[in-house]
Formats: C-alpha cells, structure tokens, sequence
C-alpha cells in the first residue's frame, strides 16, 4: 500500500448559504520516499489537500489512509498523536515559536509531543540542526534570523521526531529565489538522507522542477501527473 | 512540567508591559489584603485583649440564669460553698489549658462621700487572683501600684475615676457603701479610697472595686459565696475548645430540677464588642473578595487577549502534534505563573509594609486606655490562604482561555492572520 492513498475524496467548504467544493473526487497514491509538489493556482485545493493528509482537517466524503491507517475519522486527540508519531509539517510563514531560540524551537516537539529525556533530544537536536547548517545559529531567536535561516530551523523542526511524511504547504513563498532553492534543495538531500516523503505545495515552477512527482490542480481537480522530467508523462483529466 | 512552565514564563514575557500592569494589579491586591489583614486583626486583637485581659477573662461562669438578669446584679444567684468547689474541682482538673481564674462578688450600692450620694456597681475580688486573671486592669488604675497582686486591700476601695471627681472624692479619702444584702436587709460599711480607675469603655462607667472581704462583710455573706468566675486561658485562640470542655464537663452538674447548676460564657457572649469584631472579619472578608474580583478579571482578560493573539501559534503547534490537554496546560501554566509570581512579590510587599508600620510606632487609643502601639503581625497561615486563594483563582480564570486554546482546530488556527 502507498504511505498516502486518497479514495474519491471531496471536501466541501460552507460559506454562508453557498456550498463550494474544495477539493472533487480526487484519487491518488503517494509511495514512501518520494519527493512529492501539488502545484496550480491560489484557491485549486494545494492547501486543503495538505491538510487532509496531515489530519489536520477532515474530508466531506471519501478516505484518507495515511501510513496504512485511516485518518479520517480521528478524534482532536488522536489527530494530534498521529501528527506527533508520523508527521512532520513546515509551513509558509515558517511559524516557529517566537518566544524559543532555533535549538529551543527544534527542541519543542521532543519536549511537548514525544517526551523524550533531556540528554537523547541534545544529541538528536544538534544532529538535525548541523543537518540544515544551523548548528552555529541555534540560540539566536526567530527574529534574529533571515528567512532562509527560519525555513532550515523549521525544516529541523518537522524532521526531529523522524516522521514518515512531512507536509510543507508553499515551504517557499515567503522566500527570495535564491533562499527558496536553497530551501527545497536542504528538503531534496534531507528526504534522501533521512529517507523522508516530501510533500509540498508550490506556485512557483522553478520551484516545481525540483519534484519527482508533480500533481497539478486546478478547481479542486488532479488535472496532471507528472512524474520528474527523466520519466513519464502521464495526463489525467 | 517544568518546560511548560518555562514556555509560559517566555510568553508573559513576551508581552512585559501587560504582563506587568496586570501582575502589579495583582500584587496591589494581595498588599492591600495582607496590609489590611494585618492592621485590622491586630486591632481587633488589641481590642479584645484590652476586654478580656482587664475586665471580663476569656471565660465566665455563672449560676444559671444569672446573666439574663445581670444588669440587676442578682445575689440571690450566688454560687455557694458547694458549687464552688464543685467548679474549683472542674477548673483545676483544667489547669493544662486554664492559666488562672477570679472569684468575683458582683453588686449594686450606694455610694456617698457624706455630702452626696450616687449609685455605683461593684466588683469584689481576691486581688491576686484578678491580677493573675485579668493581668492589665492594674493598668487603668491610677497612682503607683508597687504591687499589682494586692492592688485593692481590705478596707479600701478603688472608684471609677469620673464619678471619683463628680463627687470631690480623691485618695485617702473616707467614703461610705450602703447595700441591701439578699435577704433585703441594709447594710453599711466604711472605707477609704485607695485609688481612681479608669473606665474602659467611656464617661459612664461606674465600676469600682472592693476586697472581696469587705464585700462579704457589707453584704454579711457567712461561708464562701461568689456569682462570677472569669478565666484565663493559657492560649486564647484555643477558646472554642476550651468553651467546649468546660460546658461538656459544667452541663454534667445538675441541681434538684434536673437543671444545669452553672452556666459558661465567652467573652463575646457578654460584649457587645464582639459584633465590631465580627464586622471587622466581615470587612477582611470584603477585601479577600475584592482581591479576587481583581485576580479573576485581570488575568481572565490578559488570557484571552492571549489566546486571541496567538492564534496562529496554537495552530501550529497543534499541527506538530501537541495534545489538546498539553495547549491547555501551557495556557494555565501562564496563568499559574502570573498568578504565583504575583503572590510572592505581593506577599514580601505586604510583609514588608506590615514591618515598617511596626517600625513606625504607631500609638492608639481605645476607650480611655490610651498610647496602645499598633503592633501588626499577621499569622503564616493567613499569607497560605492569601496565596492559594490568587494561585487557586488564577487557574479558574486561565482555566476557559485555555479551554478555548485547546479546544480550536489546527485547520481553522492556521488560516488565522
């Protein structure tokens, strides 16, 4: 089984008396270790797709399986130990917490999710952290880092627990074109070195080339699969 | 735990300037309560001290019935030789928790310096054993008193000092009792004032004293007879226990009518002054709910104006997968900690100012006992109760911030800008 299946999944938004569907009937399948984009314009369903994966949200109607196990019908609770075991998210504005250094921020999901003793999170913090080159900045605060520096404290973050999925929704549309390169490249070497899916959502095509995978949507639809450029096409309608 | 309470202490500061009006507003609150506590109780203290260690004990005894008509100083509901050692017996057996007592003959005469003549109310007593029962009424008698265990001897008596002086009387002078005894029968006796007394609760005292001695002799009372017994407690804030044993073992004795022989009484069941206590206590109380109104509404609203902010942030670490439960905690571990830390700098503030009222020396006077120094204190369990009842609201007001935190969806935290 792929680590991510959707089985005809719609989600439906109620906005005042109008009903609008996020995402239609979406079928797919998304092996371990890939490297995978949703890509397409604002308001196409990249978000809520990212959500429905990261149990985060829940579908109108279909299923979600994730790691074997079906998500959707999780509790508050259950949702958040599943993230906590399985998931790792990075997100746009990068939302480290303010208040906690780089190390403190990578640290935060060992603490508060997982629990783990004090002298097993230095190790694996600073482990994580000389993997995105952020050692030598660890106890600088949020606002006394650049974007770029953020997104690699953030991507630190999301592979601390050792998730088998990370969900990074527009990891770079924060980010000037070089800092975003830099970025998805740091997710590109981290999902090889850690043997992590990647799944992001972008806008950006220069961005996009970097997937092996690529679904493109568009009005909540799969209207393209491609696969990396040395592989196959194939379109979906 | 610890790093909950380390992510909280991080966020309060992240917002200093509010942090520190609403935990100043705390800390005001729990001054004015320890200030006020202490103030007020030691006051009060004061003021049941000066009643109970100058004229009525901690205790009274009674044969039954006789305070309901102790405004006419019955003697026909003395206690006799029987019943007095009955009680001696009761009061003795006591003596762990009974520091000492005073036999009293209390009774109405007429007193008159041969040129006028005025009512008076009189107090007979064993001087040694007054002194040791009511340690301070010696303070509020006038003139030296080189020997306070015999400050009235047979054949003097001491006058309430305004009446002394409506009457021209002064010490050494020779004054004139005429009593009726309780067969009717009217009695004189003569005797020379040995000194003036203050009047503690104000210009219309008439309360003299007499040797108990002479009184018997005036009232030709044969054999021991008394009608009041006031005790003194070694520990006062034991009175309620103590109240109780006696009654349990006073209630045993029973006359020919199957009636109880005595009857117990506290100081505030013969004071009118215990009502100003209560309402001091009722005052204390105002200021404890006031404190309260005043954690609950500040940190009720530095909470929510929390919460609200930081939207996004409990988003995002719910998405990383905190529980529910932990979020709400974090939100609570801020309150606590507004709350704990406002508690210890208001309790040193409180503390501090009590020390430096002390240090003031501040004088008072009560009735006509005058220059009592303002000595504040306040008991280690009364600061508990102050800071477990700010600590304790503290978590209330948290609690539905941190309801609200904890119960929000990731997805609908995330869109929040």
């Amino acid at each position: 089984m792929s680590l991510v299946e959707l089985k005809q999944v719609t989600k439906e938004y109620q906005m005042g008396e109008l009903s609008v569907q996020a995402l239609k009937n979406i079928d797919l399948g998304i092996e371990k270790q890939s490297f995978v984009s949703f890509v397409g314009p604002s308001g196409s369903g990249k978000t809520t797709m990212l959500n429905l994966i990261g149990c985060i949200d829940k579908p109108s109607s279909g299923e979600v399986f994730v790691n074997d196990t079906t998500v959707n019908d999780f509790s508050n609770k259950q949702a958040a130990q599943f993230r906590g075991q399985h998931l790792g998210f990075i997100f746009q504005n990068f939302n480290l917490l303010p208040v906690l250094t780089a190390y403190e921020n990578v640290e935060y999901p060992l603490i508060m999710v997982q629990n783990i003793p004090a002298k097993r999170r230095r190790e694996r913090i600073m482990h994580y952290l000389e993997a995105v080159g952020m050692a030598d900045q660890k106890d600088k605060y949020p606002s006394q880092l650049s974007g770029g520096q953020k997104q690699r404290v953030a991507v630190a973050r999301a592979l601390v627990l050792d998730p088998k999925l990370v969900l990074a929704d527009e990891p770079t549309a924060n980010l000037d074109h070089a800092s975003a390169l830099k970025v998805i490249e740091l997710m590109r070497s981290m999902q090889k070195d850690f043997k992590t899916t990647f799944i992001f959502s972008t806008h950006d095509p220069k961005i996009v080339k970097e997937a092996e995978i690529i679904f493109t949507l568009e009005d909540g639809e799969i209207v393209d699969k491609q696969n990396s450029p040395s592989q196959d096409h194939e379109k979906t309608v | 735990m610890k790093e909950i309470f380390k992510l909280a202490i991080r966020n309060l500061l992240r917002y200093k300037r509010r942090t520190l009006m609403t935990s100043l507003l705390i800390i005001m609150g729990v001054v004015l309560v320890i200030v006020f506590s202490g103030v007020s109780l030691s006051f009060k203290n004061m003021m049941i001290g000066s009643l109970t260690d100058s004229m009525l004990g901690h205790l009274q005894v009674h044969k039954k019935g006789y305070v309901s008509s102790i405004d006419n100083l019955p003697l026909h509901l003395n206690l006799n030789e029987k019943e007095i050692q009955q009680l001696n017996n009761i009061l003795e057996k006591n003596n762990d928790v009974i520091e000492a007592y005073s036999y009293r003959i209390k009774f109405g005469a007429m007193l008159s310096n041969f040129k006028e003549t005025t009512n008076i109310r009189l107090t007979a007593v064993h001087p040694q054993m007054e002194n040791a029962t009511c340690p301070r009424l010696v303070e509020r008698i006038n003139g030296n008193l080189s020997t306070p265990d015999n400050f009235i001897e047979q054949g003097k008596i001491i006058l309430p000092e305004n009446l002394a002086t409506g009457l021209k009387i002064k010490a050494g002078d020779e004054v004139v009792l005429v009593a009726n005894n309780k067969d009717g029968s009217v009695n004189g006796l003569s005797l020379v004032v040995a000194d003036l007394i203050e009047s503690l609760l104000g210009p219309s005292g008439r309360d003299g004293f007499i040797h108990i001695n002479d009184a018997k002799i005036l009232l030709r009372i044969q054999g021991n007879e008394i009608n009041e017994v006031a005790i003194r407690l070694k520990n006062p804030d034991n009175l309620n226990g103590v109240n109780k044993i006696l009654a349990g073992e006073l209630s045993k004795l029973i006359n020919k009518q199957d009636k109880p022989v005595f009857e117990l009484h506290t100081w505030a069941d013969l004071s009118p002054f215990s009502t100003i206590a209560a309402i001091v206590d009722l005052l204390i109380i105002t200021v404890k709910i006031v404190l309260i109104a005043i954690v609950l509404i500040s940190i009720l609203n530095v909470m929510m104006m929390s919460v609200y902010e930081r939207v996004s942030e409990i988003g995002t670490i719910s998405a990383i997968g905190t529980l529910p439960s932990k979020i709400l905690w974090l939100f609570m571990a801020e309150g606590f900690s507004l709350g704990i830390i406002s508690t210890i700098v208001g309790n040193i503030i409180g503390v501090l100012t009590l020390l430096l009222i002390n240090i003031a020396n501040i004088h008072f006077s009560f009735g006509r006992m005058k220059n009592i120094l303002l000595e504040t204190s306040i008991a280690p369990s009364d600061l508990i109760s102050v800071s477990l009842i700010v600590i304790f609201i503290a978590g209330i007001s948290s609690l539905r911030p941190a309801l609200k935190a904890s119960r929000m969806q990731p997805v609908e935290a995330l869109r929040h800008v």
